[in-house]
């Protein structure tokens, strides 16, 4: 890799779903100035390499590194430790590396019922039950894939972050901000947040970026969008439509409520809350009004999936981080 | 942060504690593994409660420069404040001391001294943990408003309303019924005086109502409380009575030209009838009627309004409205009473099913002279006289399908129904009681008494009330089936009539109450004390006050005691015109509130308010308590409080698992 002088630059996708990478390709020509002010050295969407080209390089060689997904399998763990050490600023990027996202949800699961069920399912065309193994004897030598671990991670279980940016996806103007930023730092404009600090995002919670109407909280029964028809000017959780805008950090202009469609929380936890399904779930407990048992179970059970809803991207970076058999499983 | 100096001070209280944790271990173990976490001295005392144990703690502040005082022994229910005072005498802020418990949480609850001795190291390391997070805090004075709300005019109430207002001080007196009086009114004589119930109590309920000091309202019931001590807002619905108190003289006339009977279920307990337009008895106080609505025929047809034509000063007022009046009170007694155990619930002693067997709060009116029969104690059909009586013990008490508890006045209560039936018809009676239960002064006596005037007494539990005959001279008769335990003997006893001790139980809206005044009920639905032996009148809840039978089943004696207890104390806290509040608050992170205004609805005490045009919400912090609700609500994290903010919570969570001394690698992978 012939250097140009530029500072370098790395983008990585571990267990995520490519939504990132097409975020960070919706700043539009934004993107050019990525490439006047950085090299681009590694980046498996966009471009060719090979992960020896990367092992190759000098510690800390590489300024930015956006790493995107978590921690499912040995390869990402591997390439985790590998950018960590050849970065000087590793960015937690996604809700996947800052906090599982939807990958984590497997982490209610023992991975053998995972394999089980994505390789047998009645929807599967597998009529030798095969399933995949870590290594094959081929003709021409060992195969091999990544081991899955018993959990998923989220980044920082795994290396030191120096940032961490949320969303599912982060929202592109954000990563616009955010990229216009480390130029003007490279530019001596501006100086960087303190190590471990949230970029892209803002200081409290989406509620804060919504304009419809707030008023007292009294949930008699949680209702589905496709079954209500929904008032435009008046807060969905009063609806009794279940928003997790009061407990989702802001930085995307509330963007599914102005849409008519609750927040499911993808941009995670409020500055220093620990663990965002239990904020979230105390909160909506805490506004049923009802003090009869009977009919408190009623409404609750008004919440199809609790965990997918309120630990959707949050549960490998939650307190618990998985459920029991899970973690278990050896 | 600047490295604390912290003092461990393991106590043995005797050996409550020291009997199953190894004291002088753990003491010596935190001194050696918990230095790096800045523990300085370690020590284990006999009592640290004792004042040579304070001193103790007192001497180190002051030699050892401690900045941190971490205290293990009992609850902090029972000496958190003995504790803070000692650190406060020895000049450290009290909020820097902890007290964690390894009694109740440890000793108390294990047996084998290793395995509690090992728990009470990890209890002590938590708390370690969560002091060095603390900070120091000042108490928050605030002024007593003086007048005192009591709720509930049974005797209890009624005892307290006249200490305090004899003190000098005012109190507002609320009672759900037009009179006060409560159940004590309705007895003829009680327990083992034999004192005319109505002679005592009146003059007091006369007292009551005439005292300079007292504001009674009667048909008004409270429906929202709010505030703290020292400082509660409480709404009062005044029923409509239909009848202008101002013109009011109590005359009667309009009782007597009321065309419309009605059963009397409460005052009565449905043995006799009142008007539509009625006082409960001719002593009630206030003297003013209340008008039934929902019997009284104008308001069912429209028409009669015989009331009103004879009333001699035109007080009926039939288009009065309920009213809801505010009042700032310092502190409330709660002195609502019990609800009589309704024997309908056990099938096999026929109450309401067989004619003759009567409930105890029945026998009470049909033994009072100003009661449906004068004094006659009669049948069920008004004239016959009983020949034989039994009266059953321990109905619905002392019976797991019931309730477990002993409702303490049944045995007293059945040898005074005993008595006064020989003494009135000379009938033979039996009394079947499990166990004879006769415990205060002069009761005893009493019941030596009934036994030398013959009464029959069967010791064994009644199987079944019937009036299917079934041998010679059964018939006409209601036959009693008991073991008697003492004879090992099954026997048919034929009686004429059958009274039932029933039970006391709490109040059938108890749990509202409790809701509404923000204190807690046990499991059997009686209000919760602060401590059953040294605390029985307060509540958990500054400023509420329980007295009386709401508290547990109680005889009249341990009411009054108990109304002029609660009246001591609430006088007392007047004397102190203000009052230092816990200075443990929530307050909300206006940069993070993002007016969501989910906890809006929830604080107990109203603190919080929501600002519309900064569209955040705010703690008040002389009305937070420092409950807590709010913090665990609010879904940004936005509200803390002191004392527990999440770091202090998580510290002692990491020193329980004792993640300080030996991290714990939990990822698996």
């Amino acid at each position: 890799m012939t250097s140009n002088g530029k500072p370098k630059f790395a983008m990585y996708w571990a267990a995520s779903c490519g939504g990132c990478e097409i975020s960070v390709l919706n700043i539009h020509e934004k993107i050019l100035d990525v490439d006047a002010n950085f090299d681009v050295v590694f980046w498996p969407v966009a471009m060719d390499a090979k992960y020896k080209d990367v092992e190759a390089m000098e510690d800390g060689s590489i300024l930015l590194t956006l790493f995107n997904g978590a921690i499912r399998n040995e390869e990402n763990e591997h390439i985790a430790k590998l950018l960590r050490k050849k970065s000087q600023i590793l960015v937690a990027f996604g809700s996947c590396a800052n906090e599982g996202c939807m990958p984590a949800l497997a982490n209610l699961s023992p991975i053998d019922e995972i394999v089980k069920t994505a390789f047998s399912t009645i929807s599967t065309d597998n009529p030798n039950h095969i399933q995949p193994q870590t290594s094959y004897q081929a003709p021409e030598g060992e195969l091999k894939i990544p081991k899955l671990f018993p959990i998923v991670r989220t980044l920082d279980q795994v290396v030191d972050v120096d940032y961490y940016m949320p969303g599912c996806p982060p929202e592109s103007h954000q990563i616009a901000a955010v990229i216009d930023l480390v130029i003007q730092v490279l530019q001596g404009k501006a100086e960087l947040p303190p190590k471990g600090s949230v970029i892209g995002a803002g200081p409290s919670t989406v509620c804060d970026e919504c304009t419809r109407k707030r008023g007292l909280k009294t949930i008699h029964e949680f209702k589905r969008i496709q079954h209500v028809q929904i008032d435009p000017e008046i807060c969905l959780l009063e609806q009794g439509i279940l928003c997790s805008g009061p407990a989702t950090r802001s930085g995307c202009k509330a963007l599914c409520p102005s849409a008519n469609s609750p927040c499911i929380g993808c941009y995670g936890p409020a500055e220093g809350v620990l663990d965002y399904g239990a904020r979230l779930l105390t909160a909506v407990a805490s506004v049923i009004d009802s003090n009869d048992p009977n009919e408190i179970q009623h409404i609750i059970e008004g919440i199809p999936d609790p965990v997918g809803m309120f630990y959707r991207f949050n549960l490998a970076g939650s307190l618990l981080r998985a459920s029991k058999p899970a973690w278990d499983t050896k | 942060m600047a490295k604390e100096r912290i003092g461990v001070y393991v106590c043995h209280c005797g050996t409550n504690i020291a009997g199953t944790v190894d004291v002088e271990d753990v003491s010596r173990w935190a001194g050696e593994v918990l230095k790096d976490r800045g523990v300085v001295i370690s020590r284990d005392y006999k009592f640290m409660c004792s004042s040579l144990g304070q001193e103790l703690i007192q001497k180190d502040i002051k030699e050892q420069g401690l900045t941190r005082v971490v205290v293990a022994a009992c609850s902090p229910h029972l000496h958190e404040a003995t504790f803070r005072n000692a650190c406060k005498i020895a000049g450290l802020n009290p909020y820097l001391s902890e007290l964690v418990s390894i009694r109740e949480q440890d000793s108390w609850v294990h047996t084998d001294k290793a395995v509690a001795t090992e728990k009470a190291k990890a209890i002590i390391s938590g708390g370690v943990e969560r002091t060095i997070w603390q900070t120091p805090l000042d108490p928050l004075k605030v002024p007593i408003n003086p007048t005192t709300m009591v709720v509930g005019g049974g005797i209890a109430g009624i005892q307290a309303a006249l200490e305090i207002a004899d003190g000098g001080f005012p109190v507002v007196m609320v009672e759900r019924e037009p009179s006060i009086g409560g159940h004590m009114a309705q007895f003829d004589k009680t327990f083992p005086t034999l004192d005319c119930s109505a002679c005592i109590l009146t003059p007091k309920m006369v007292q009551v109502g005439s005292h300079p000091n007292i504001q009674l309202l009667t048909y008004a019931e409270v429906t929202n409380v709010s505030g703290y001590v020292g400082s509660f807002q409480v709404t009062v619905k005044q029923r409509a009575r239909s009848v202008n108190v101002e013109d009011c003289t109590g005359c009667g006339i309009c009782q007597e030209k009321c065309p419309k009977k009605v059963i009397d279920e409460v005052f009565e307990a449905g043995l006799g009838y009142r008007k539509a337009v009625y006082t409960p008895f001719p002593q009630a106080v206030p003297k003013y009627p209340v008008i039934d609505r929902e019997n009284c025929t104008y308001y069912i047809k429209g028409t009669c309004k015989a009331c009103e034509k004879f009333c001699p000063t035109g007080a009926i007022n039939f288009e009065q409205e309920d009213e809801y009046l505010t009042f700032d009170v310092g502190q409330i007694i709660l002195a609502t009473g019990w609800d009589l155990f309704d024997a309908r619930r056990i099938p096999q002693y026929g109450y309401g099913r067989l004619a003759n067997v009567f409930s105890n709060l029945e026998f009470e009116r049909l033994s009072n002279a100003a009661g449906p029969t004068g004094g006659k104690i009669v049948m069920r059909d008004g004239i016959t006289v009983p020949k034989t009586v039994g009266i059953v013990h321990c109905v619905g008490s002392r019976d797991k399908n019931y309730n477990n508890y002993c409702s303490a006045i049944c045995c007293m209560q059945s040898l005074k129904f005993a008595h006064l039936v020989h003494e009135r018809t000379g009938a033979e009676v039996y009394n079947f009681y499990i166990d004879m239960r006769t415990v205060s002064k002069g009761y005893d006596e009493f019941y030596q008494r009934l036994l030398d005037e013959g009464t029959h007494f069967i010791r064994g539990k009644v199987a079944e009330i019937t009036d299917a005959a079934r041998e010679p001279g059964e018939e006409g008769k209601l036959i009693i089936q008991v073991e008697n335990t003492l004879v090992g003997k099954q026997m048919r006893i034929p009686v004429d009539m059958v009274i039932l001790s029933s039970g006391l139980e709490p109040r059938h809206d108890t749990k509202e109450v409790a809701h509404l005044f923000g204190i807690s009920c046990s499991a059997d639905g009686w209000l919760l004390e602060r401590h059953p032996k040294l605390d029985p009148v307060a509540t958990m809840t500054e400023g509420i006050f329980i007295a009386g039978c709401l508290q547990g089943p109680k005889d009249i004696p341990t009411s009054v005691a108990q109304g002029a207890a609660a009246a001591a104390r609430v006088v007392g806290k007047i004397q102190q015109k203000e009052i230092s509040m816990e200075p443990i608050k929530a307050s909300i992170n206006q940069d993070k509130c993002s007016g969501c205004r989910i906890c809006n609805n929830l604080c107990p005490f109203n603190a919080i308010s929501f600002i519309e045009d900064r569209m955040v919400s705010e703690v008040n912090p002389a009305l937070c308590q420092g409950c807590g609700t709010c913090v665990a609500a609010c879904p940004a994290g936005a509200i803390s409080g002191t004392v527990f903010s999440d770091q202090a919570i998580l510290a002692q969570i990491d020193g329980l698992l004792l993640k300080n001394v030996k991290p714990l690698e939990l990822v698996a992978g």
